[in-house]
C-alpha cells in the first residue's frame, strides 16, 4: 500500500506493532546472552566446575575446531539419517492413513493395535531392531520410523476422517469415485493437517535417530554425545546438544518453507 | 396447462399423477414408482418412505413440502441415486438412475464450494469429476458465469464472495454438467431471509432461461408456491404423498410477483391445512 494513503492513526498503529515485534526479539536475544554470560562468568570465577558443566568459551572452541574433531561428519550423518527417516516415515504413514481411510473395516481392525503401538516406548524395541536389521545405519532409521510412523498415521487418519462430510456428499452428487473424492476433496482439504503432521514428524524423526545412535552407531551427534559422556568430554556433549537444537530449528524451518510452497501452488493451479 | 383456480386434491396415499396424466407418457422425464425405504440402525428399524409415486415432465418445476423429518431429503437422495430404496424404482428417461452418468444435478443446502479453488475452478469441479472437461464444456461454463454475473469474480476465492453469489456459483457448477433434471435440497435455507428472496428470484430466472426441469425440496411453503408449477405435500413418517397442489399464475410469473398474487393465499391455506401440523 502507498504510504500517502495511510492515516496518521494507522501509521501509529503499524509503528506500535513493529516496535512490539522488535521488543520481543530483543528480549529473546537478551535472555540468551544473559544465560551465556552468567554461565561463562560463573565458570571463570570457579563457582561451577567447567570440567563437568563446560562453558560457552570451551563450547565455542570445540565448535571452531570442527576440522579436527570431525564435527561435520557427525552432523551430516545425523542429518542424512533424519531426512531419510522423515521421508520414509511420512511416506509409510500417509500410505497407511490412506488405506485406513479407504477401508473402514481395516481401520477398525487395526485401531487397538495402533493405540498400543503408539503408547509403547519404542526404545524397548531397540535390542530387537538391532538383532533383526543389524547394528548399523539401518537400525537407526528403523528406530526413527518406529517412533514417527504411528503418530503420522494417527494424525493423518484423524484429519482424513474429519473431512467435511457435506463436501464429500457434494462430490458424490457428481458421481465421484472414492479415488476422485480422495484426490479432489480429502487430500487438499487436509493439506494443513498433513503439514502439521510433518512438523511433528521431523521432530520425532530426530528423536528416533538420536535414540538409535545412542544404541548403535559409529558416527552422528547421538554417538558424539554418548562418547563425550563416557570420556568426560563435556565440551563435546554440550556442543552436540547445541548443534542439535539448531538442527531441529532448521529442519522445522525447512518444513515450513515446503508448506508455504505447496499451499501457494495448490491455490493457484489445482 | 389449464387447471382451475382451486388446487386438486388426491386421496391419501394415492398416486399423485394428476398433473402428469394430462400429458403423454413420452414427455415424462422422471418417473418414481412405489418407492419405499426402511432405515436400519442399531436402535431398530425406521420406515421413512412408503409407496411414493409421481412423475415429472420436461420443463416442470415441482416442489416437495412436508413436516420436518418426514424424509424429504431422503427422497431426493434416492432419486439422485445416492441411496438404494428398499422397494420401488426411479427412472430417468425410462432408464434407472446412475449418479456418474450426470443425468441428474443435485444441489445441496450448503454451497459446498471448495475454499482452495478459485470460483472458475470450483465451477469446473462437476465436469472434472464426470470426465467431461472439454474445450466446449469450459466455454459453456464461462458462458454461464458471464450470463449470471460471476465472470468478473472467476479468479476470486469463495471466501471473497457473498452468500448469494456463492449459491449462484454452486448452481452454475451443477448446471455446467448439463443435467436433464435438477434436484434442489433446501438449497436456499442457509441464506438470510433477504438474500434468500433475491436468490430464489435469481435462481428461478436462471432455471427458466436454461429450461431446466426441477424438483425442489423445501420446508418453506411460500417458497414452494412462488417457484413451482406443482407442490407435492408429504405426510409425516412413514411419508406418503398426502396431496398435490397445482399452482397457476400468470405467464410472466416470478417468485416475487407470485407472492403478491391474490391466488397465493388460497394455495398457502390449502397446503397449510394439508400439512396438518397440529395433528
Amino acid at each position: 500500500m502507498n504510504k500517502e494513503f495511510l492515516s496518521s492513526e494507522r501509521r501509529r498503529y503499524l509503528k506500535e506493532q513493529k516496535r512490539r515485534k522488535r521488543m520481543i526479539l530483543l528480549t529473546q536475544v537478551l535472555i540468551i546472552l544473559l544465560f551465556l554470560g552468567l554461565w561463562e562468568l560463573l565458570a571463570q570465577l570457579g563457582v561451577i566446575d567447567s570440567f563437568i558443566m563446560s562453558s560457552p568459551s570451551r563450547i565455542g572452541k570445540t565448535l571452531l575446531n570442527f576440522q579436527n574433531n570431525g564435527l561435520l561428519l557427525h552432523i551430516s550423518t545425523t542429518v542424512a539419517e533424519t531426512v531419510v527417516g522423515f521421508a520414509l516415515g511420512t511416506l509409510i504413514g500417509t500410505l497407511l492413513a490412506v488405506v485406513f481411510w479407504w477401508s473402514e473395516f481395516l481401520a477398525k481392525v487395526s485401531e487397538p493395535f495402533l493405540v498400543v503401538l503408539n503408547s509403547l516406548p519404542k526404545v524397548a524395541l531397540g535390542p530387537v531392531i538391532i538383532i533383526w536389521v543389524g547394528a548399523g545405519t539401518e537400525a537407526i532409521i528403523v528406530m526413527a520410523l518406529a517412533i514417527s510412523t504411528i503418530v503420522a498415521v494417527l494424525e493423518m487418519l484423524g484429519g482424513f476422517l474429519a473431512t467435511d462430510r457435506e463436501l464429500l456428499r457434494m462430490a458424490r452428487t457428481f458421481g465421484a469415485s472414492r479415488m476422485q473424492s480422495f484426490l479432489k476433496i480429502v487430500l487438499p482439504y487436509n493439506i494443513r493437517t498433513l503439514f502439521n503432521s510433518l512438523k511433528v514428524n521431523i521432530g520425532l524423526s530426530l528423536v528416533g535417530v538420536i535414540t538409535g545412535e545412542f544404541l548403535v552407531s559409529k558416527a552422528g551427534l547421538g554417538y558424539l554425545i554418548v562418547y563425550g559422556g563416557q570420556v568426560f568430554k563435556l565440551d563435546l556433549v554440550m556442543s552436540s546438544v547445541i548443534i542439535l537444537a539448531v538442527l531441529a530449528a532448521l529442519l522445522y524451518r525447512g518444513v515450513l518453507l515446503l508448506e508455504r510452497l505447496v499451499v501457494r501452488r495448490l491455490s493457484h493451479t489445482s | 396447462m389449464t387447471q382451475g383456480l382451486l388446487p386438486l386434491k388426491t386421496q391419501k396415499g394415492g398416486s399423485a399423477l394428476s398433473g402428469a396424466n394430462k400429458l403423454t407418457m413420452s414427455s415424462q422425464l422422471l418417473t418414481v414408482e412405489r418407492l419405499a425405504l426402511k432405515y436400519q440402525s442399531g436402535n431398530g428399524e425406521t420406515e421413512a418412505l412408503k409407496n411414493i409415486s409421481f412423475s415429472v415432465s420436461e420443463g416442470e418445476y415441482i416442489s416437495i413440502v412436508g413436516p420436518s423429518g418426514c424424509g424429504k431429503s431422503t427422497l431426493l437422495s434416492i432419486i439422485a441415486g445416492l441411496l438404494e430404496p428398499t422397494a420401488g424404482r426411479v427412472l430417468l428417461d425410462g432408464l434407472p438412475v446412475d449418479p456418474a452418468s450426470g443425468g441428474i444435478g443435485y444441489m445441496l443446502q450448503r454451497d459446498n464450494l471448495l475454499e482452495w479453488r478459485s470460483i472458475y475452478k470450483n465451477v469446473l469441479l462437476g465436469l472434472e469429476i464426470q470426465g467431461k472437461l472439454t474445450e466446449e464444456s469450459r466455454e459453456y461454463a464461462i458462458t454461464l458465469l458471464k450470463n449470471y454475473g460471476l465472470y468478473e469474480f472467476r479468479d476470486k476465492y469463495p471466501a471473497q464472495l457473498s452468500g448469494g453469489m456463492r449459491q449462484r456459483a454452486a448452481l452454475i457448477r451443477t448446471l455446467a454438467t448439463r443435467p436433464r433434471l435438477l434436484l434442489l435440497d433446501e438449497a436456499f435455507s442457509a441464506l438470510d431471509y433477504q438474500t434468500r428472496l433475491s436468490v430464489t428470484d435469481d435462481v428461478y430466472r436462471i432455471l427458466r432461461k436454461e429450461n431446466k426441469t426441477t424438483l425442489m425440496v423445501t420446508h418453506d411453503i411460500p417458497e414452494s408456491i412462488s417457484m413451482s408449477d406443482r407442490v407435492l405435500i408429504l405426510s409425516r413418517r412413514p411419508a406418503v404423498i398426502q396431496s398435490v397442489c397445482e399452482t397457476t399464475f400468470s405467464d410472466d410469473r416470478t417468485p416475487l410477483r407470485c407472492r403478491g398474487d391474490s391466488r397465493f393465499s388460497t394455495y398457502f391455506n390449502f397446503i397449510w391445512k394439508e400439512l396438518d401440523v397440529h395433528e
